[in-house]
């Protein structure tokens, strides 16, 4: 699966670095090798942000204190 | 939406010339612009600047042609429109009725070439022996002597350009470094940067509202203090909506530049910056010795565009800034292959003119991409405090020297040269006070610094690190740390 992290000017000032630190802890820990991370500018989501596309779901209003529940509960179920 | 803050009108001709070659674009071009655009701006019947509308309009023909890219067959980015150059006089060293016919004569006793002699009890030059240095000039106690200096020669500072037979100026393309300085002080507008905004309206067409590709546009940091009648965040709103997919902060890139640079000053022990391509020419052609020196991290322009194609393989990036010298640069073998366009701030103002857009009354869009050094990059020191920073971080010291304007990196790199320098980085700016003075800003002015300063500081990030791990993970670094041996 391919994970993009918005790293736009306004998912930015929401936290991108933050979500992406925390992705690459939990990728390392639940789907090595499954989840490739990667970054992106604008989704179009912007006031939702951050933004986050896996494959070609949105999810959104993602930060450094949900990374972890978002994970879990919506991006490693998609895994199969 | 008049009362635009060009510095000069000739700014503002050329600007008109530009908004309505878009305007004619946005309808379809046909070869009658050549004939309209030019009435259209000056529709006569009496002239305003020159000796008839006539040959107003016949450069304003020119002027058309290099906002459609000029002549094809001349690399420079820059040429000079024969017919638009006055011809100024070239008097050099001349005594004006002021000369007193003192008896010190401090004119011929400081003049190197005894060129000056006193007849009739008054001052008069040799115009064969005089080198033109100006010192007399200086010596008269009464100002009585002038210099007069064409303003082009006067404002090459890479001695490009001479005088033809017919008194015309003449580019030495083999000398030239694309600065624009000469565009920005010839008093008749007679030398002018080519545009490639045609290209860039190409490219946006093509993306059909950015489906078929996205289309980001990369702003140089200077651009904080250009669009003073606005916020920076409305005039990211009214870029995106002239088509730009996203807007993106090339000080992004600089913050890439600048930790790269730092690895490299630690490797290396002494290293000029590499960011302004006029200056890496003024050093290739004028200090072939020193290009060893030259830093080989790519132009924050390029790295930040690099990431872009990384992150957007099939995406297209028009930079916007206020410079000449990336408009060759974007062509280099370096640069070519991530940065499609570049387009000026001076063409930026036009094409949302050209569209009716008045960017003071559109909602905001914030721009938020880059660190506090990146931004700073726009003025003269901001690399320098980077690298000084970033040094001091891995525990080795810099000792940087902010070079700005051409005159002041000759003077440094003779001391380089000569083994005399005490510094080991030479931040290098052929446009004097760094980029935000550049050719092509829209106005030029101190006020420029502080906003610069002001942009830097709103930087959620305020250092460059986040920026080294963005560029890691989209695996666009361009110089991995050598593993130890």
């Amino acid at each position: 699966m391919i994970l993009s992290v918005c790293v736009g000017s306004s998912c930015h000032l929401k936290g991108s670095y933050d979500v992406i630190e925390a992705f690459k802890k939990l990728i390392a820990e639940h789907a090595e090798g499954k989840i490739e991370l990667r970054a992106c500018f604008c989704l179009g989501r912007c006031a939702d942000g951050v933004s986050v596309k896996a494959d070609d779901k949105y999810i959104l209003g993602v930060n450094g204190a949900n990374a972890e529940e978002k994970f879990m509960g919506e991006i490693l179920p998609l895994l199969g | 939406m008049e009362n635009r803050l060009f510095d000069t009108a000739v700014q503002e001709l050329k600007y008109k010339v530009l908004k309505e070659l878009i305007c004619a674009y946005d309808k379809g071009l046909d070869n009658s612009i050549y004939h309209d655009i030019p009435i259209k701006i000056m529709p006569g019947p009496k002239a305003s600047l020159r000796c008839c509308v006539y040959k107003e309009r016949a450069i304003l023909q020119e002027r058309l042609k290099l906002a459609m890219g000029g002549d094809k067959t001349n690399k420079n980015v820059v040429e000079v429109i024969d017919i638009a150059c006055d011809e100024c006089p070239v008097n050099g060293v001349f005594v004006t009725p002021a000369c007193r016919g003192c008896i010190t004569h401090r004119c011929a006793e400081v003049c190197p070439k005894n060129a000056i002699t006193i007849v009739d009890k008054r001052c008069v030059v040799d115009k064969e022996k005089c080198i033109e240095c100006g010192k007399c000039t200086q010596a008269c106690p009464y100002n009585a002597i002038i210099l007069q200096k064409r303003p082009c020669v006067a404002s090459c500072k890479a001695n490009a350009i001479s005088v033809n037979a017919d008194k015309k100026a003449v580019i030495n393309n083999d000398k030239c470094v694309g600065c624009g300085a000469c565009v920005y002080q010839c008093p008749f507008g007679a030398i002018a940067d080519k545009s490639y905004i045609l290209d860039a309206l190409d490219i946006l067409k093509g993306s059909e509202n950015n489906k078929k590709y996205k289309v980001y546009a990369l702003i140089a940091p200077a651009i904080v203090a250009q669009f003073n009648y606005a916020k920076i965040e409305q005039v990211v709103s009214g870029m995106k909506q002239l088509g730009f997919f996203d807007v993106v902060e090339t000080a992004l890139g600089a913050d890439m530049t600048l930790s790269e640079e730092a690895e490299e000053l630690k490797e290396r022990g002494v290293l000029t910056s590499s960011c302004c391509p006029s200056f890496v020419k003024f050093v290739e052609i004028n200090f072939p010795d020193l290009k060893k020196y030259v830093s080989s991290t790519p132009s924050p322009m390029v790295m930040a565009a690099r990431l872009l194609k990384t992150m957007d393989p099939t995406g297209k990036v028009i930079f916007v800034g206020p410079c000449t010298s990336k408009k060759f640069e974007f062509q280099s073998d370096a640069a070519k292959e991530f940065v499609d366009c570049v387009i000026s701030f001076e063409e930026l103002q036009a094409f949302l003119d050209a569209r009716n857009i008045d960017v003071s009354t559109l909602p905001e869009t914030v721009l938020d991409n880059a660190s506090y050094y990146g931004r700073i990059f726009a003025r003269s020191g901001g690399l320098s405090e980077g690298v000084a920073a970033l040094a001091e971080k891995s525990g080795f010291k810099a000792a940087p020297i902010a070079m700005s304007g051409l005159e002041e990196c000759k003077k440094q790199l003779l001391m380089l040269k000569v083994g005399r320098s005490p510094y080991n980085f030479f931040e290098g700016m052929a446009c004097e006070g760094g980029c935000v003075n550049g050719a092509l800003c829209l106005h030029h002015g101190p006020k420029s610094l502080t906003d610069v300063n002001r942009y830097g500081a709103e930087a959620k990030e305020k250092t460059v690190e986040n920026t080294v791990k963005l560029f890691k993970l989209a695996g666009a670094v361009t110089k991995e740390p050598e593993p130890e041996a």
